[in-house]
């Protein structure tokens, strides 16, 4: 069933903002600590559970997929709320401080990237995943 | 005549405001996946015009109702502010979770973790020393004016902690805003140049960047299948920022400045 998946989903998420209010109360802080990362933790822990006793279903899968799916107009919906107006208006010490500030980060990434080594880019881990399935198959036949 | 029945369309438009979200957005991503193949050959990504375009709407909004919600303020659109509120926002990206490779983020953890609190820390001491070169010389301002470059929740959030002006308050937010739109655009522009495009630096990125629209967003338009890596640890990062702000590096602040 669909829904199933859907309320599973909707499971992992209440109960990650739950704990990410009390980690943030715990901690003194007016805020959600990872309310959203414990989610996603708790749904990927959720997928191996079920996977490993068959429970994970097409239906299941459907439901949770729907969602990733609708992930960008989301976000697009999202951006077509900020404050830009307020952004754009707020002075040469805002920007001067934002643009910055995003210069900086870029920079820090780009340099943590490098000191860290190359990883597997997205296109290498699919081919390979690929190349694995294939094999396997003919291992099969 | 007419009037009536703009006033019932009117009518119909408010009373479905989720489902004329649905349909705006829906546009706009056609629209811009149209430019995408049309005007660029696929090298920009549609996601990224599109985004563009949800920006300069908000602006739009922003200005003809004045309000702060950009096009959400419409009231005809204020569905945008559901469809795009934290609550189906946070909902999406739990579900993107189920496209982590489990291994791949365990290993990418440590220097995920060391991006978080450089993530913190830079920033910080980035907007602190642009408000001492602005001029401002007091504890509680200058460190508002640091966590607003951290992220748009942790400078209000820090400021009102500290009872920093609401004036202040209001420019930490400007700039954590300005920060997440520049990040949204930028990220497809120079994904190539920090070398985005594998899940550990997707890790690094959500770590050292922090804030969680411009994070997914940016990935978004860069690659969407980076997302889930980055969003992992952008949403400890406001956390992170609320907690260390107000206290440890606040302190740091007023040890330099003396009140």
């Amino acid at each position: 069933m669909t829904i199933s998946g859907v309320a599973l989903l909707a499971l992992c998420t209440l109960l990650g903002q739950a704990l990410g209010d009390l980690l943030g109360g715990g901690l003194g802080v007016k805020a959600n600590v990872g309310g959203v990362g414990i989610a996603m933790i708790l749904l990927i822990a959720a997928r191996v559970w079920l996977k490993d006793r068959g429970l994970w279903t097409a239906g299941v899968n459907q439901g949770v997929m729907l969602w990733a799916s609708l992930y960008i107009p989301i976000i697009i919906a999202m951006a077509a709320q900020q404050d830009v107006a307020a952004a754009i208006s707020g002075g040469p010490m805002v920007l001067f401080a934002g643009i910055g500030v995003v210069c900086m980060c870029f920079a820090m990434v780009a340099l943590i990237g490098r000191i860290a080594g190359r990883g597997d880019t997205m296109d290498e881990i699919e081919a390979r995943e690929r190349l694995e399935s294939a094999t396997k198959q003919a291992d099969a036949a | 005549m007419i009037g009536a029945g703009l006033e019932r369309l009117d009518h119909v438009l408010s009373a479905n405001s989720l489902l004329v979200a649905f349909a705006v957005v829906g546009m706009v991503m056609w629209l811009s996946n149209t430019l995408s193949s049309r005007l660029t050959g696929g090298r920009i990504h549609g996601s990224a015009i599109a985004i563009i375009i949800g920006l300069a709407l908000a602006y739009w909004g922003g200005i003809t109702t004045g309000g702060h919600k950009g096009l959400s303020d419409v009231p005809v659109l204020s569905g945008i502010g559901l469809m795009g509120g934290a609550m189906l926002r946070d909902f999406a990206i739990v579900a993107t979770a189920c496209e982590v490779d489990v291994e791949r983020a365990k290993r990418a953890g440590l220097i995920g973790t060391i991006a978080l609190v450089l993530g913190t820390v830079l920033p910080f001491l980035f907007g602190a020393g642009v408000a001492w070169a602005f001029g401002y010389r007091d504890a509680v301002t200058i460190s508002t004016i640091g966590a607003g470059a951290v992220t748009y929740i942790v400078g209000p959030v820090t400021g009102v902690a500290l009872g920093a002006a609401p004036v202040i308050v209001t420019l930490s937010i400007a700039i954590g805003v300005v920060k997440a739109v520049l990040v949204m655009i930028v990220t497809p522009l120079v994904a190539r140049f920090i070398g985005l495009d594998n899940p550990r630096t997707a890790m690094v990125f959500g770590g050292m960047i922090g804030t969680v629209s411009g994070v997914t967003a940016g990935l978004a338009a860069t690659d969407r299948r980076l997302v889930p890596y980055g969003a992992l640890t952008a949403t400890f990062h406001t956390g992170l920022g609320c907690l260390m702000a107000p206290s440890i590096l606040y302190f740091g602040v007023l040890a330099v400045t003396g009140g």
